[in-house]
């Protein structure tokens, strides 16, 4: 239990903490002061009837006695003065008065200024309460290389004047964006296997979406992986990976898929048609009965010319593929090949094209080279059963 | 917080731009002043007029250059006074030759002592 109130709880009372004290590290120390008087109350009387503010009053006096003894190192002849005014204000702390920074923090995190691995680590220490250690095994680095990068982090916000405010409102549409790839590739981390890290990313995306209500992306996004999320059990066979149309249906998460579905209704009321909001749609409408293939091919198209990317292209083909048949599917393809030529997908989409138009021969080559390129034991079995078949 | 948006230079950057549009550049170069918490700031003479000094065991070492042959120069330089980071990021994406195949690069000086 304190496990999971403190994984709850560290993201809002260090966010309050750096608003509060305007340093990352001493808001940590205060932070951690906090998390460890709690444990220790709580182990000898039990939780509080709300831990969170609990914790958020225990850290602000946290907060105020290091600011008092900072104080008092500078001036210490006024001592007793400064220690009566700060306990006077102390009694009337009110902690649901206590302000949600979090964002502000969310955004210091993903700033730009800061590696993309810096911030994912930072983002997941400071905002998801992750431990060092934990980030470390989940990124398979030792954890004294993961306290680096996080130090590291942290003393460059510091140095180079990183600011923890939620950014102008002409910075805010590209500032969102990178916080928002951060979450996603979270998630893309976890959706790879370490479980916790999907979870974590969804967790993050839901405390963004009662932040940000008004932003459709937050939404799109928190749908895109509760759809994603809803069919992990399925995706597997044992160790082996197991396609969307063959996958047992029993096993897909309805109340996650629900959930999204009614994310993907907020969004497109804020008229959201944003990159998140376009692949939740899609992913929405792969788990309906019969799967309405036009649509998706639209809804591909649309994301084709908001992106330009030749890997949604890449999807589109393989709607069109449903929708209009393996010949049209193979023209986009063979479009697609001199760009995507080193994509494992492209190849082995090729494959599955070719296979369906009786060309073996050539198709056979496209899984070779297919399985040339392909990552993982999972996706490299996948393939080869694909082959054996022809 | 004080900051220096250290401007790097590609050689032969300029070279092909007419008259009108040197001017152009120049002008934009100067109206970076104008922004408001600008402390100054210097535009170097070409690096091959550069004199690089060494010492070494209590002698004097002077040599002529460095020449351009790195792929950036140094070119010159702005100080300014601002609340975070953000701010100078946004004036640097301004400065001419971040856009021309240049860079430039934003520093936070250290805190004097008061």
């Amino acid at each position: 239990m304190l496990e999971r109130v403190f994984r709850e709880q560290w993201g809002r009372v260090l966010a309050f903490l750096v608003g509060f004290l305007g340093d990352f590290d001493l808001a940590e120390e205060a932070a951690q002061e906090a998390f460890a008087i709690a444990a220790e109350r709580w182990e000898r009387d039990g939780p509080p009837d709300n831990p969170g503010a609990w914790l958020l009053a225990t850290a602000r006096n946290s907060a105020i006695d290091r600011l008092r003894r900072a104080r008092v190192l500078a001036e210490k002849t006024r001592q007793l003065e400064v220690k009566e005014a700060v306990e006077d204000e102390m009694d009337d702390i009110d902690a649901t008065a206590i302000p949600d920074e979090r964002l502000e923090l969310l955004f210091t995190c993903c700033h730009p200024a800061l590696a993309t691995e810096a911030q994912v680590a930072l983002t997941l220490y400071a905002v998801g309460g992750l431990r060092t250690e934990e980030i470390a095994r989940s990124f398979l680095v030792s954890p004294e290389t993961m306290k680096r990068r996080l130090t590291r982090a942290k003393t460059k916000i510091k140095l180079a004047g990183i600011p923890f405010s939620v950014p102008e409102e002409h910075l805010l549409p590209a500032r969102l964006a990178a916080v928002l790839a951060v979450i996603y590739l979270i998630f893309n981390e976890g959706y790879g296997g370490r479980a916790e890290l999907a979870a974590d990313a969804i967790r993050l995306a839901r405390v963004l979406a009662t932040l940000m209500p008004d932003e459709s992306e937050v939404y799109g996004l928190l749908a895109l992986m509760l759809l994603h999320e809803a069919r992990r059990e399925a995706r597997f066979d044992g160790e082996d990976l197991v396609v969307l149309a063959d996958q047992d249906r029993s096993l897909w998460d309805l109340g996650q898929i629900t959930q999204a579905r009614e994310l993907i209704d907020r969004a497109l009321a804020l008229r959201g048609r944003g990159p998140y909001a376009l692949q939740a749609a899609i992913a929405s409408l792969q788990v309906a009965d019969p799967i309405d293939w036009p649509q998706i091919e639209e809804l591909y198209l649309e994301l084709v010319q908001l992106t330009g990317s030749p890997v949604v292209e890449l999807n589109r083909a393989v709607a069109v593929a449903e929708s209009r048949g393996p010949e049209a599917a193979l023209a986009i393809v063979e479009r697609l090949d001199p760009e995507l030529d080193g994509y494992q997908y492209l190849h082995s989409t090729r494959a599955e094209l070719l296979r369906r138009l009786g060309r073996n021969g050539e198709a056979r080559e496209a899984y070779g080279r297919a399985l040339g390129l392909a990552h993982g034991d999972a996706e490299r079995r996948f393939l080869e059963r694909r082959l054996a078949e022809l | 917080m004080q900051y220096a948006l250290l401007v790097y230079t590609r050689p032969g950057m300029d070279d092909g731009l007419s008259e009108a549009e040197l001017q152009e550049l120049t002008k934009e170069y100067y109206a970076i002043r104008e922004v408001p918490g600008c402390l100054g700031g210097g535009h170097l003479q070409p690096v091959e007029t550069a004199t690089t000094v060494r010492v070494h065991d209590g002698q004097t070492l002077t040599t002529d250059g460095p020449f351009a042959d790195t792929k950036e120069v140094f070119g010159g330089y702005y100080l300014f006074d601002a609340d975070n980071l953000d701010q100078m990021l946004e004036v640097a994406a301004r400065i001419p030759a971040a856009r021309l195949g240049g860079s430039v690069e934003v520093r936070a000086l250290v805190e004097e002592p008061s």
